[in-house]
């Protein structure tokens, strides 16, 4: 389906990570702020002018934690306390942050991930079925 | 003018004159309005000069999710009915862990309108009828299900990021965590009603115990801080967040009578004023202006203090939203009690205990009170009530002039702040 045929929902936001192996949020034609989450009234100016915006997908990590306690869909996966995972918040290139799965570290060594780490999209493993922006260290 | 830099003022001064709660803990033959029927006749024994039930007019009940605890919607109605207060108009309000503070801030508008003189808000939560994981995911239903949760993020992974945020920014390292889990246990063992009414050294010496009678290895604990840096006895939950930093699941509730100052000699001599009162909302955290601060609890705080012409430094006790050890440190925070950053060097310095000059958690805080969500807001103001009342027994902050008390309600991970500032009538 064409890009601007596409609704500014969530469900897009999910098409766009998975079919298509993209980041892709939305900027306000008015005043030019992006957001990762495609809205369909800009939070800033609230204009309804808005148009698609693909991400570069580089990024640093802001903040992060690692879960023990995990949640079932998380659990399903195989994740608990003797396997815990890293999540945390990333710092996009273009400037906003998102909350993002984090691949590529050992999350049972928290101590030895840094905050300010570049970052990078990485979705060839993504939860087709609950998709989330997923990045790994650059 | 515009409209959000007006002043606002009530229409007319409310205060409190009764509170009351139930025993806090886990209950597996309760429901959630039985808790909260216990919490009313609680405040009924100790309302000092008593009520003709009937008088009261309206209801707000705070309540975050009965329908995934316990598959029970519309509660409201039901709460009126076991209170047998029907057809009292009686309204749910749902903030998340907010919801109480929420329904009070209905309630206090309620009276301020000069729509009703008589108004009762209390909230509850039934919790402990799920296992953990079910909790985890219930709780993460006050986070946003299509951007944060997906990741991965849980409620105590979000404040596990924003302490990963604030030990980086900051000299705030894992002990100070864990000294506010200590201090908030032993104002919490000079609580009755606390679901654990104990100090860490208990639960220490307790597990010692219990090693000893099995004939397993004693653990070698010479310090609390030796207990709690055991991962067998505090595993870690959400890194850098560990069980004893955060507050655990709870059944109870908690409500307070509210009504038109005017007519508060009535029910006491000792009503407790209103003076301010502020709600806002915020982002998610990825979101946030700041990694470290909520900034809901910023913009509530500011207009409380407004309204009721006070400013941080005037504030000789509080009741702050320590859903974890963190959450209470930003929290100190954002109130303007302590510059940002130096929430921890507080607790480490002593500032914010019992006979400190700044007393946090009087009540043992949601870490150690317990936290029902649902009921944490009212239960709050309920501590500082009797605080200023000089009604808290082995808990009463030590000051003949006590006067001045706030409480601080989160709702989420900082989507809703509600912040009251309570004066004791001069």
């Amino acid at each position: 389906m064409a890009e601007e045929n596409r609704a500014f929902t969530a469900a897009s936001f999910k098409i766009f990570l998975t079919k298509e192996k993209k980041l892709v949020g939305v900027r306000c034609r008015a005043c030019g702020t992006l957001s990762p989450e495609p809205r369909p009234m800009c939070h800033s100016c609230h204009g309804r002018d808005m148009e698609w915006y693909e991400f570069s997908g580089k990024g640093r990590l802001s903040t992060f934690t690692c879960i023990s306690i995990v949640p079932a869909r998380m659990s399903e996966k195989g994740y608990g306390r003797d396997n815990p995972y890293c999540t945390g918040i990333v710092t996009l290139e273009e400037g906003p942050r998102l909350s993002a799965l984090i691949i590529g570290v050992d999350a049972a060594k928290p101590e030895d991930i840094e905050t300010g780490t570049e970052v990078v999209l990485d979705l060839a493993e993504v939860d087709s079925e609950s998709p989330t922006p997923t990045f790994r260290p650059a | 003018m515009s409209s959000t830099s007006r002043k606002r003022q009530l229409g007319r001064p409310v205060s409190i004159v009764g509170a009351g709660m139930s025993r806090f803990g886990a209950f597996a033959d309760k429901d959630s309005r039985d808790l909260f029927v216990e919490a009313f006749q609680d405040m009924l024994d100790n309302l000092d000069q008593g009520i003709d039930v009937g008088d009261i007019e309206c209801a707000y009940v705070g309540n975050y999710s009965s329908d995934l605890f316990e598959h029970q919607g519309h509660t409201a109605p039901i709460i009126a009915d076991w209170l047998g207060l029907t057809p009292m108009p009686v309204t749910r309000i749902e903030n998340a862990c907010a919801s109480s503070g929420s329904a009070l801030r209905e309630g206090i508008m309620a009276i301020a309108s000069g729509l009703y003189d008589i108004v009762l808000v209390g909230g509850m939560e039934k919790m402990t009828s799920l296992p953990t994981e079910g909790v985890t995911d219930v709780l993460a239903t006050a986070a946003d299900g299509l951007y944060e949760v997906p990741a991965g993020l849980t409620f105590p992974g979000i404040f596990g990021a924003i302490a990963t945020s604030h030990m980086d920014r900051y000299e705030t390292n894992l002990d100070h965590l864990l000294k506010v889990g200590i201090k908030n246990h032993e104002n919490g063992a000079l609580n009755p009603k606390a679901q654990f009414n104990v100090t860490i050294q208990s639960l220490m010496e307790r597990r010692m115990a219990r090693a000893h009678e099995r004939g397993q290895p004693v653990p070698e604990y010479v310090t609390e801080m030796d207990f709690l840096n055991d991962p067998g006895a505090n595993p870690w939950i959400a890194w850098p967040l560990r069980l004893y930093d955060c507050a655990p699941i709870t059944d109870g509730a908690a409500c307070v009578l509210l009504v038109a100052s005017e007519i508060a000699q009535n029910f006491t001599d000792k009503p407790i004023e209103l003076a301010g009162t502020g709600q806002a909302s915020g982002r998610p955290l990825h979101d946030a202006d700041e990694l470290t601060s909520l900034s809901a609890a910023k913009a509530a705080a500011g207009k409380a203090y407004e309204m009721a012409g006070v400013t941080a430094d005037d504030i000789q006790v509080a009741e702050v939203h320590d859903c974890f050890t963190i959450a209470e440190i930003v929290a100190t925070e954002d109130l303007g009690f302590f510059a940002p950053g130096e929430g921890s060097k507080a607790v480490d310095e002593g500032r914010t205990a019992l006979n400190g000059d700044k007393p946090i958690n009087t009540s043992g805080g949601l870490k150690a009170k317990g936290h029902p969500v649902g009921a944490s807001g009212v239960a709050q103001v309920a501590e500082i009530f009797h605080q200023l009342r000089g009604e808290s027994g082995d808990r009463q902050v030590n000051n003949p002039n006590l006067a001045l008390g706030l409480t601080h309600n989160v709702g989420g991970t900082g989507g809703t702040c509600v912040v009251n500032i309570l004066r004791r009538s001069s």
